[in-house]
């Protein structure tokens, strides 16, 4: 079934007008400014976006904490990050999303486990801070080779009126000024995740740049420092892109934050440049950096090769000749390589439709790793976007790509029912459903368990999962024989 | 270069190769201002000692690695056992994307929960618009025959009255009058999952039970309540196969045999399976409820029995013993005879243990889990002839401990065994390194105890991440028994085996028969 674009635009502004027709006349004014028909040509999406989402709609969203533990803080490897308040977030987030670290856990690494003040009623009741106080204490006698501690605030603490900001202070000062971290994270702020990368950044600002000692890690500069921001390190995927930066003669002084430490973050205001990957939930940091130590910043792009390419070279620039050549030679070395992956996969998967759902720069950044392979996403949109990263989607989505801002599940299910496409790339929450629809999917938060996705080598297991998922023979056995 | 199309490699390969391995060792020599090796080693030694675990075992404030999870999770998991019921937490949003994660990450199956979305205005002025706004929506994009209200952390601290706001929702016509909204309150600052299972629980029944004209009771009519557990797909049929053979007149008070185990063919159901209203309010009439985790459900039978019926509080029963209890409870209680063929299941089981019973003699185990959970493996692990040496829960207190204790005493076998209420995973670390013990039993997350203390874990617990298809088999009944002796025989042939592979070194004893 291959629609003109015309008549792309004309299926998916019925369907638009259907599903709104669904909800309660309020509800379906406000999701109304949520979907959208792309036109070529426009400066972004025509959609609203990091709006409150609408009560009892199955927003897939989650939270400023969510935000903050889950995806800035939680991956620093070597500090502990305590989720401050009941037993639950810190459950529900522990270790799921696979930021790949190196270290003895335990011992000098905490990355996979769950620190909590599993707060009671008492807690609530008299307040938490005597708690944490003491919670500290007990970290630091039982961890002892921790170089920091975060303390992540789960919904009541804002509530209760603890100040645990006082409490960090207080400890930090008996602890010889100890690396501790307050973060007003509480998962009733905001719309979503995004304010809590956003508040994450800002303490990482406040707590950790400001009260650094800029000689406390000996530290010899180079002319060729970067720091890479906004990787995750989600199935490897922040080691597949410093290879190449290193390959092609950078210094990478900092990764923040997939197997991060802290130290690498004390270090990165003396990076040259930083480069961006993640933008929606570490700019805040990199404006910053440049505002106050004048340290540039750039966005790339390493899903896929055509990407891959155009951002090395983006990079390179930056820098002198001899980053430059690097960056060609380390493009000509991997060609043979992606060629062959294309050329065994490409065949495959041309023609093949997607629709993505994701969050941060996904929803956006992979398409050219599918375009790529010969694919063709027909839908996206984020669950946490502002307007600038619609604005920058444009430069990705074709003409009538149908735009859907924190996507319901009702809407959801009914754009894939409606427009069968051949993959659905989201996440956890969704796979089960489209998948007992027939549609093949690929979870595009965690990689389904697999990446790296990023740099060359994750792009031989992207192109490898894509094709697994399309033409696994299982699709071919969900409708019975008999009831042809 | 790492990668070649024809022979590629995932993660697990990848970051083995010398491009990688150089790479880490650069980044850790230059950038990460790493403690010296020898500083590591001599804490990670540290953490074996004695000492270590007298601190560890001191602590008052800090909790790490718990084996338990928050009520909503729960109530999320008792609403989804009734028929065409969306499950509704009042409060933030992200906590109930993380339920969903959660019961998918183990179930493989969606989990279809909605929130009422409240940010920092709602925490100010309360959630009331969010609750007449969220039901309206709710009702109109899922159309439940049921909405099912529990509560996050944040509309319990700031006070929300759910009884109150419901019935301010059906005022402004979010959903009928008549239409069905039980609530529970489930803070998630008391209790765990399994109190918010057991108030959520209470709260549907109370709903259409108060209700109710008079009670007439059934002769030999039962209810049955299976509790929180991750293999409840499994076990709830397992439950209504006997039940069946049993000839019992019975209802299943959230059954969510269905829901969690729905197939794939082009069809998604947002429902599926799951106790009728009718079957709730038939209910009441049962001459009594019999529930498999005490535990789980304090206060439902509390309520049960406050309307005249009997209540039955099983703990979790696994292998010969138990289900002979709840078969004999069954049988008292319905006034039906166990038939032949149940005898020749627990003829059969039993057979099985006397096979292997030299494999299991004296093995010493350590597990830990939701409180019924640990009574039902304690006992049948005694039963097996092994020891479970280290028996702890998060979420279980004193008088759990005692039952625990009560059943240590009451076989030769439980002699040198401890139990330990409100302890943590981190607990457990110190007492695998000072007590060390043979095999492990509980979830996923004791993978990471397997890894730092080298004990075999054997996955019964919930969640189970890592491991696809648990929960489609039962490990109740004599046939589940069946189920969890098999998984404790497969670990130690394994082991075994993985023992003596060396070729001319330790393959002596890889043998062919065993």
């Amino acid at each position: 079934m291959s629609l003109t674009l015309e008549e792309a635009k004309v299926r998916n502004k019925e369907l638009i007008d259907e599903v709104l027709g669904a909800y309660p006349e309020k509800a379906g004014k406000r999701r109304a400014k949520h979907l959208n028909i792309h036109e070529e040509g426009k400066s972004d999406c025509g959609v609203k976006s990091n709006i409150k989402s609408l009560p009892g709609v199955m927003t897939i969203r989650g939270c400023a904490y969510a935000g903050s533990k889950g995806v800035v803080w939680g991956p620093i490897k070597d500090m502990i990050h305590i989720s401050h308040g009941p037993v639950g977030c810190g459950q529900y987030s522990w270790a799921t999303r696979r930021n790949y670290y190196i270290g003895t856990t335990g011992i000098d690494t905490f990355g996979t486990m769950q620190f909590t003040s599993d707060f009671q009623e008492k807690d609530i009741v008299f307040g938490g801070d005597k708690k944490l106080e003491k919670l500290l204490d007990e970290v630091e006698a039982l961890f002892p080779l921790n170089k920091g501690i975060s303390i992540q605030s789960e919904c009541p603490i804002g509530l209760i009126g603890d100040d645990i900001e006082a409490v960090s202070k207080k400890k930090s000062k008996e602890l010889g000024g100890k690396t501790i971290v307050p973060v007003r994270c509480e998962g009733f702020r905001g719309v979503s995740q995004s304010l809590g990368h956003h508040i994450a950044n800002d303490m990482i600002r406040d707590w950790v740049f400001d009260k650094t000692d800029p000689a406390k890690n000996a530290f010899e500069p180079s002319p060729y420092d970067v720091a890479i921001i906004g990787d995750y390190n989600i199935g490897g995927d922040a080691w597949s892109s410093r290879i190449l930066l290193e390959e092609m003669g950078l210094r990478v002084i900092a990764q923040w934050s997939g197997d991060g430490t802290i130290a690498e973050i004390e270090n990165t205001p003396k990076a040259k440049l930083n480069v961006l990957h993640c933008y929606r939930s570490m700019n805040y940091i990199s404006r910053h950096m440049e505002e106050k130590y004048g340290i540039p910043w750039v966005e790339y792009n390493f899903f896929g090769p055509s990407k891959i390419e155009a951002s090395l070279r983006e990079i390179a620039s930056h820098f002198d000749d001899k980053i430059k050549e690097g960056a060609e030679r380390v493009i000509a070395k991997y060609k043979p390589m992606v060629e062959a992956v294309i050329e065994r996969f490409k065949p495959r998967l041309e023609g093949k439709k997607v629709m993505l759902y994701v969050g941060g720069l996904r929803p956006r950044h992979v398409i050219g790793a599918y375009e790529d392979l010969g694919m063709e996403v027909v839908g996206t949109g984020y669950e946490f976007a502002h307007n600038d990263d619609y604005q920058r989607t444009t430069d990705y989505i074709k003409d009538s790509t149908l735009v859907y801002d924190d996507v319901t599940g009702y809407e959801f299910e009914k754009f894939v029912e409606k427009i069968q496409p051949d993959l659905v790339g989201s996440g956890i929450k969704e796979k089960y459903i489209f998948q007992k629809m027939g549609v093949p999917f690929r979870q595009m938060h965690s990689w389904d368990y697999s990446g790296p996705y990023h740099g060359y080598d994750g792009f031989a297991v992207f192109a490898r999962d894509m094709d697994m998922a399309i033409n696994s023979p299982v699709w071919g056995l969900t409708r019975a024989p008999w009831l042809k | 270069m790492s990668q070649h199309a024809e022979t590629l490699i995932d993660h697990e390969m990848l970051f083995r190769k010398p491009e990688y391995t150089d790479m880490f060792e650069n980044k850790q020599k230059n950038f990460e201002y790493k403690h010296p090796r020898d500083r590591i080693i001599e804490i990670q030694e540290w953490t074996k000692t004695r000492e270590y675990q007298e601190k560890n075992f001191a602590r008052e404030a800090l909790t790490v690695n718990p084996a338990k999870a928050c009520q909503p999770l729960g109530a999320v998991f008792a609403a989804v056992g009734f028929r065409n019921t969306l499950p509704f937490v009042h409060g933030s949003q992200g906590c109930v994307a993380y339920y969903r994660s959660h019961f998918s990450r183990h179930f493989k199956e969606p989990t279809s929960c909605v929130s009422s979305s409240m940010t920092e205005d709602a925490a100010v002025f309360g959630g009331l618009n969010n609750m007449i706004d969220g039901l309206a929506n709710a009702y109109a994009l899922y159309k439940p025959e049921m909405i099912a209200v529990s509560t996050t952390c944040m509309a319990e601290v700031i006070g929300d009255d759910l009884d109150g706001f419901i019935k301010n929702a059906k005022m402004k016509g979010s959903v009928p009058q008549d239409f069905d909204v039980p609530f529970a309150h489930t803070p998630a600052f008391v209790g765990s999952h399994i109190t918010g299972y057991d108030n959520a629980l209470r709260g549907i029944i109370q709903h259409f039970w108060e209700k109710c004209d008079a009670r007439t009771p059934v002769p030999g009519k039962i209810n049955f309540i299976g509790g929180f557990y991750g293999f409840t797909t499994g076990n709830l049929r397992e439950v209504k196969r006997l039940l069946g053979i049993m000839g019992a007149d019975y209802t299943i008070l959230g059954d969510t045999s269905d829901i969690w185990d729905t197939p794939t063919d082009g069809e998604y159901r947002m429902y599926d399976g799951g106790t009728t209203k009718e079957e709730v309010r038939g209910a009441y009439h049962a001459e009594a409820t019999i529930s498999f985790q005490q535990f789980c459900t304090e206060k439902t039978l509390k309520y049960i029995e406050s309307k005249g019926q009997e209540v039955v509080a099983l703990n979790h029963p696994v292998g010969v013993t138990g289900t002979d209890q709840f078969l004999m409870e069954v049988s008292r209680l319905t006034g039906k005879a166990i038939p032949e063929q149940l005898l020749k299941e627990r003829g059969r089981l039993v057979d099985a243990i006397a096979d292997s019973q030299a494999m299991l003699h004296g093995k010493k185990f350590a597990l830990y889990g939701d409180p019924d959970l640990m009574l039902g493996l304690t006992a049948f692990l005694l039963e097996l002839g092994a020891e479970p040496t280290t028996v702890l829960s998060t979420n279980g207190d004193d008088s759990w401990a005692a039952k625990v204790q009560a059943l240590f005493d009451a076989s030769p076998f439980g002699k040198n065994c401890k139990v330990y209420p409100k302890k943590d995973m981190w607990h457990l670390r110190s007492l695998l390194f000072t007590e060390p013990v043979d095999y492990l039993i509980g979830n996923t997350h004791g993978k990471y105890l397997e890894r730092d203390c080298g004990v075999p874990l054997i996955r019964l617990g919930f969640p189970i991440f890592d491991r696809h298809h648990y929960h489609r088999f039962p490990i109740w009944g004599y046939e589940g028994g069946l189920r969890v002796l098999v998984m404790i025989l497969d670990e130690m042939f394994e082991r075994l085996d993985q023992s003596t592979i060396i070729t001319a070194k330790t393959d002596i004893s890889y043998d062919i028969v065993r």
